[in-house]
């Protein structure tokens, strides 16, 4: 009787040692931080703008001078399917491999364990045609989306890649790709808007708890907008914007993003 | 100073008041024409106050919104032309560059629900962003604007006056822009009088309109002489080759299709047509007679079985534009409200 009192008494401790270190207590009614890190590479290197070299699936060498894209929409899900959507009004990234700031956006969520990211790649539709005054911060036309932005056809890009390519037939050999559309306002039109889904269990589900700042670290991998289901030639397409082979383009870009790691 | 003097400067001084006092009495906020339907811009976003119209007329016609400090919005769309650059067949930007298509009147815009004549712009607030920032247009950046209108002490406390705040943001400038350009309404011209039962039309006028309201009243339907639709008018492409609403939307059904202008105060705007190709409105009414080409969609109302156009005899173009002169609204070009200060 005393052996098994005391195997039982093991076996309980090492139970409950085991769950704690495991299971953190989560208070699902408060909300935590958690970061979500755009590491932008191109294939297996560091992004580097401005000089590194780099080679596309159609054998051409190419520069990067600019990166940008808008992430919004973020919906996590939790290990038991349940999903939290974070408020939209908080929710529109700008990120800009140029502003080390930009390159890691925080979130707020409740508490918990998830093991999966949905988000746009884009501004989505309605807030497309929302009033000026919803369109503040990164989604301001004439102040931080600048850029971003198409007066002529309003909306936003999306997507923005420019650098430089000796195959390239434009002046000074700049290639830029501008990616956008929305699906139109009163005429439906192309939508490049992209709904990315990360799943995290492979490579570490996320544990949200006060106190601390989990990140998910994503590699995105930018010469995927050239090398996809279209692989896309500089010398041919040196310039897209808003065109129907935008399409083509964004199809290409929309995987991008691969989970690499977690840190909790 | 002899007492004469002072005299006739009290009495010029008094004059020069009461005329500005009279200006400032005029403004009675946005009111809907009774032979108007309801306007589609969103008021409740951006309600007109006397502070913010008068800041947006300032704006509008202040030449620092382009980069040097040349052309305002007021320069392409003159008020005594109905708000067109009268003469002109493509609009004149900076640095004598032109654009590609002739500047539209800033007239009865609370009631469109596009902008440009592709339709690219769907909303009034973000329109003035594309001309601003056009390279050969006006050539700015909004950054630099919002940095001019902060270091002008001439717009002194006129943001606080209009939004509440001393906060200078290109948000309030593009909001009191579209105050602005709502309250240039035009609805007094004798067509008006008549629908309102205030006037009649002369025999000449009424056979005019009843011509109208058979050949021409599908695309530039009435009250606003416009449905807001795009179309191809079956013009001869230029070398430009404009494919107009497909740059927007992409789709080869839109090739050649542009916005249907209004036909208010068409006396006031030559030259027509999106590019200006036409200086006059008899060359107008030609085209629609027998110049009509059969482009990619040719709009279905300009194919009479064999025949393209509308077919419009001599007489029948005399009594048209008789008709199409009842729509110039001279106060709405003389009105001093709208006009530069």
């Amino acid at each position: 009787m005393k052996k098994i009192l005391f195997i039982a008494i093991a076996i309980t401790t090492l139970a409950t040692s085991c769950k704690k270190d495991t299971t953190p207590q989560y208070n699902t009614s408060i909300n935590a931080p958690l970061s979500i890190e755009f590491d932008n590479v191109i294939g297996s290197s560091n992004l580097q703008l401005g000089t590194g070299n780099y080679t596309n699936a159609a054998n051409e060498q190419f520069k990067v001078t600019m990166l940008r894209y808008f992430v919004s929409n973020i919906v996590l899900t939790k290990t038991d399917g349940t999903k939290y959507t974070v408020p939209q009004d908080s929710c529109y990234f700008l990120i800009d491999e140029s502003k080390l700031q930009t390159l890691t956006p925080k979130v707020n969520v409740p508490e918990g364990e998830y093991s999966k990211i949905d988000f746009v790649l884009g501004v989505d539709s309605l807030r497309n045609t929302k009033d000026l005054s919803q369109r503040t911060g990164v989604l301001d036309p004439t102040g931080n989306a600048s850029g971003m932005y198409w007066s002529w056809n309003s909306g936003y890009i999306f997507f923005k890649m420019e650098g430089t390519s000796s195959v390239s037939t434009q002046t000074n050999n700049v290639f830029q790709y501008h990616i956008g559309l929305f699906g139109g306002y009163a005429t439906p039109t192309l939508n490049n808007l992209k709904k990315i889904s990360i799943d995290l269990t492979t490579r570490g589900i996320v544990k949200v708890r006060t106190g601390k700042t989990p990140n998910v670290h994503l590699l995105v991998d930018a010469l995927k907008m050239f090398n996809g289901t279209t692989n896309i030639s500089i010398a041919t397409n040196s310039v897209v914007m808003a065109s129907a082979f935008s399409a083509k383009v964004a199809e290409n870009y929309a995987y991008m993003f691969q989970h690499d790691h977690t840190e909790n | 100073m002899k007492p004469k003097q002072i005299i006739y400067l009290l009495f010029v001084s008094f004059f020069i008041l009461a005329c500005k006092k009279e200006v400032a009495q005029l403004f009675e906020g946005f009111h809907k024409p009774s032979n108007f339907p309801e306007p589609v811009y969103k008021f409740e976003n951006n309600e007109v106050t006397k502070a913010g119209f008068e800041l947006g007329r300032k704006l509008f016609f202040d030449p620092t919104l382009s980069v040097d400090n040349t052309i305002s919005c007021g320069s392409c769309h003159i008020p005594t032309s109905a708000f067109t650059q009268h003469g002109h067949s493509v609009s004149h930007g900076i640095n004598d560059l032109l654009g590609t298509r002739n500047s539209p009147p800033i007239m009865n815009l609370a009631w469109s629900n596009s902008f440009m004549w592709d339709g690219g712009i769907a909303d009034l607030d973000l329109q003035p962003i594309a001309p601003i920032t056009n390279h050969v247009e006006m050539g700015e950046s909004m950054a630099n604007v919002l940095r001019k209108i902060k270091n002008n002490t001439a717009y002194g406390n006129l943001f606080k006056a209009s939004f509440g705040t001393d906060e200078i943001s290109n948000i309030k400038v593009l909001k009191a822009l579209s105050q602005f350009m709502v309250m240039c309404v035009s609805a007094e011209s004798k067509y008006d009088s008549v629908m309102r039962n205030e006037k009649t039309f002369t025999t000449d006028e009424r056979a005019g309109y009843v011509l109208f309201q058979n050949k021409c009243n599908s695309c530039h339907k009435e009250p606003l002489f416009t449905d807001n639709s795009f179309r191809n008018n079956g013009l001869q492409p230029s070398d430009l080759n404009d494919i107009g609403r497909e740059m927007i939307t992409l789709l080869q059904a839109d090739k050649y299709k542009f916005k249907v202008p209004s036909l208010r105060n068409l006396q006031f705007t030559a030259p027509y047509m999106h590019d200006g190709r036409f200086l006059n409105l008899d060359a107008v009414l030609e085209h629609y007679n027998s110049q009509v080409q059969a482009t990619d969609n040719l709009d279905p109302l300009l194919t009479n079985g064999n025949k393209l156009g509308i077919g419009l005899t001599t007489e029948e173009k005399s009594k048209l534009l008789t008709f199409l002169n009842t729509l110039s609204d001279r106060k709405f070009i003389t009105n001093p409200l709208i006009a530069e200060q």
